[in-house]
């Protein structure tokens, strides 16, 4: 089958252009907006819990769950279940255990929460430091595969897609702040989810609308092995710790987390994540369908002669159901959702810079709102600028590890000090440095010395560490570590202080 | 501790939360642990030739939005009730 693939195509580039020209124009409109810090972080407290939902699912589904996970479908059948689903089981985590007292404590990063009743020098410098390194890695992942995949759709030299992008987001963010990314995200969710469904849609349509149908055909053409459970997961334990590490790392991911307050109130937190887990668990069910049709429809032989990871399955899928117009619209999509997720990472870590360590480390949280404002733009300029030096530093190189690395450090260095700060009276300012250090280094280093650092990017011959992701190993000794360090060392202003907590999380800042 | 009191309510927040995140937990690794130590199982046809882990997979989402919807619907109903109460009467 001939492709349209690669070159730059009339239609994806007019797509791509819409799509840029109505960003833009949001972006203008929200400038006139944002002329304060809560504006610039937190979108003035006024978006709805519907629209935040959307927004979340835009920051979360990533070109890499979209193309990736069709893709990984399409060639190893099964397995690529285990991502679909694993995805996903974060949200409703989030949802008990974080989103609604994360909302009434903290104002715009969750450095603010853990920070609330310790000592704000340390707590601050070690939340930033997790948040940092979260933020970098999937920075790494997201610009890389931004290139590649731009490369490969429209023929760009890499080193211009990362400036595209780069430079793209860095307006939607310098400019309108958070209320041009949470709509870019918004804008961005309702393309995707529409354009996966409607090429779901044309999938089922081939099989006279029954699903069972394609999984038929699809064990028809290439055995009953690509229905059953294959050798992605030999091992059990690399799926237990990479499923931890997804679980509770959605849980710690810093531009998720700061979205919650862009919302007025608790409440519209709660609707938010119930809306994004009905939209994020509707698209990775459509990822199924798009993975499987894909196989069945383009072939494996097909899809592997583009690109040999599968990544480009479902746009084949696109061009051989819809033609190259739809082929033009699915790539545009895919360009879309890569800068929306750039955005939503470069504010947050642009949050840490400033908020965190800027104005309340360095300035012991005494900056005009003057001041604050002009530091979270230079921060943000600060961030766009790292994530192009990133992007081309990194051309070439397997960055595939670095989702799993991002969320295996927000699993153990974000959520377990963010989690026991609310939960636990005796949780000290000693506990949260230990818990967030300990989180951090120890994902950092276990990843480095696993077989995914060791055998697939360094082909050495072996590795001193077991796991592919330390999830399982760095959760329980973050919790650990901070639990050891509050007994050790306890902090009675921090304890004195909990009730306070208690009663701000139950009833925010308005109950005060 | 009652209801009627921050800390009260508060801990049962927490009691809700955790055993959902805990239901969550034992559907999402009993999926992983039946994948890994029950191949045949999880192969075995269910309709047409639909496999169980297929099914299984797609119930793990299915799931996550139920136990979403149930955490949801006792906030709406019974936590936000509490939570008026604490705040006090209307003057």
């Amino acid at each position: 089958m001939s492709s349209a693939l690669g070159q730059p195509h009339p239609v994806a580039i007019a797509f791509f252009l819409v799509f840029i020209a109505v960003t833009l124009a949001i972006t203008w409109w929200a400038a006139r907006r944002t002329r304060t810090t809560s504006h610039f972080y937190a979108a003035g407290r006024s978006i709805t819990g519907f629209q935040n939902g959307l927004a979340l699912a835009g920051d979360y589904m990533s070109a890499a769950s979209f193309l990736g996970i069709a893709g990984l479908v399409s060639l190893s059948g099964f397995d690529g279940l285990i991502y679909s689903t694993g995805w996903l089981v974060g949200w409703p985590v989030v949802l008990f255990l974080i989103a609604e007292p994360l909302r009434n404590l903290g104002k715009y990063t969750f450095a603010d929460v853990v920070a609330y009743r310790m000592r704000q020098r340390p707590v601050r410098v070690s939340a930033a430091v997790g948040t940092l390194a979260t933020v970098v890695f999937y920075l790494i992942a997201q610009m890389v595969g931004a290139g590649n995949l731009i490369r490969l759709m429209f023929g760009l030299p890499y080193e211009v897609a990362v400036v595209v992008v780069g430079v793209v987001m860095l307006a939607y963010v310098l400019f309108g702040g958070m209320i041009a990314t949470t709509w870019v995200q918004i804008v961005k969710a309702v393309l995707l989810l529409s354009g996966a469904f409607i090429l779901a849609l044309l999938v089922v349509a081939r099989f006279g609308f029954n699903p069972v149908a394609l999984f038929s055909a699809a064990a028809d053409r290439y055995g009953a092995a690509v229905l059953t459970p294959g050798q992605l997961v030999a091992n059990p334990w690399d799926a237990v710790s990479l499923g931890l590490a997804l679980m509770f790392g959605t849980a710690g991911l810093p531009h998720i987390l700061m979205r919650f307050y862009t919302v007025p109130d608790a409440r519209s937190a709660r609707v938010s994540v119930f809306y994004a887990t009905g939209f994020i668990g509707f698209f990775y069910l459509l990822t199924f369908i798009l993975g499987f049709g894909a196989m069945v429809i383009v072939g494996q032989e097909a899809i592997r002669a583009v690109d040999r990871g599968g990544n480009m399955a479902a746009l084949l899928l696109a061009e051989g159901l819809g033609g190259t117009p739809f082929l033009g619209f699915i790539a545009a999509v895919a360009f879309a959702t890569i800068l929306a997720v750039v955005a939503g990472l470069t504010l947050s870590g642009a949050a840490a810079l400033s908020h965190d360590l800027w104005v309340n480390v360095i300035r012991h949280g005494e900056a005009s709102e003057q001041e604050q404002f002009r530091v979270a733009r230079l921060a943000t300029v600060v961030l766009g600028a790292l994530a192009i030096g990133l992007g081309i530093t990194f051309k070439g190189q397997n960055v595939a590890f670095m989702v799993g690395l991002a969320f295996a450090i927000a699993a153990s260095a974000n959520f377990p000090a963010l989690f026991l700060s609310m939960f636990w009276r005796g949780f000290s300012t000693a506990g949260a440095v230990a818990s967030m250090t300990t989180g951090t280094v120890s994902a950092v280093l276990l990843i480095y010395l696993s077989p995914t650092l060791q055998l697939d990017v360094l082909h050495h011959a072996s590795a001193l560490f077991p796991l592919r992701n330390p999830g399982l190993v760095t959760v329980p000794l973050a919790f650990l570590s901070g639990a050891a360090a509050s007994l050790g060392w306890p902090d009675r202003e921090a304890a004195g202080r909990f009730a306070e907590v208690e009663r701000r999380a139950l009833l925010g800042a308005a109950g005060e | 501790m009652p209801d009627g009191t921050i800390a009260g309510l508060a801990a049962r927040r927490w009691r809700v939360g955790l055993l959902l995140t805990a239901a969550m937990v034992t559907v999402y690794f009993g999926f992983i642990l039946l994948i890994a130590f029950a191949k045949p199982l999880m192969g075995s046809p269910v309709a047409g030739r639909l496999t169980l882990g297929i099914l299984l997979g797609v119930m793990v989402i299915v799931c996550a939005w139920l136990l979403t919807w149930l955490y949801v619907r006792w906030a709406n109903r019974h936590y936000d009730a509490a939570l008026r109460g604490l705040a006090g009467p209307p003057a």
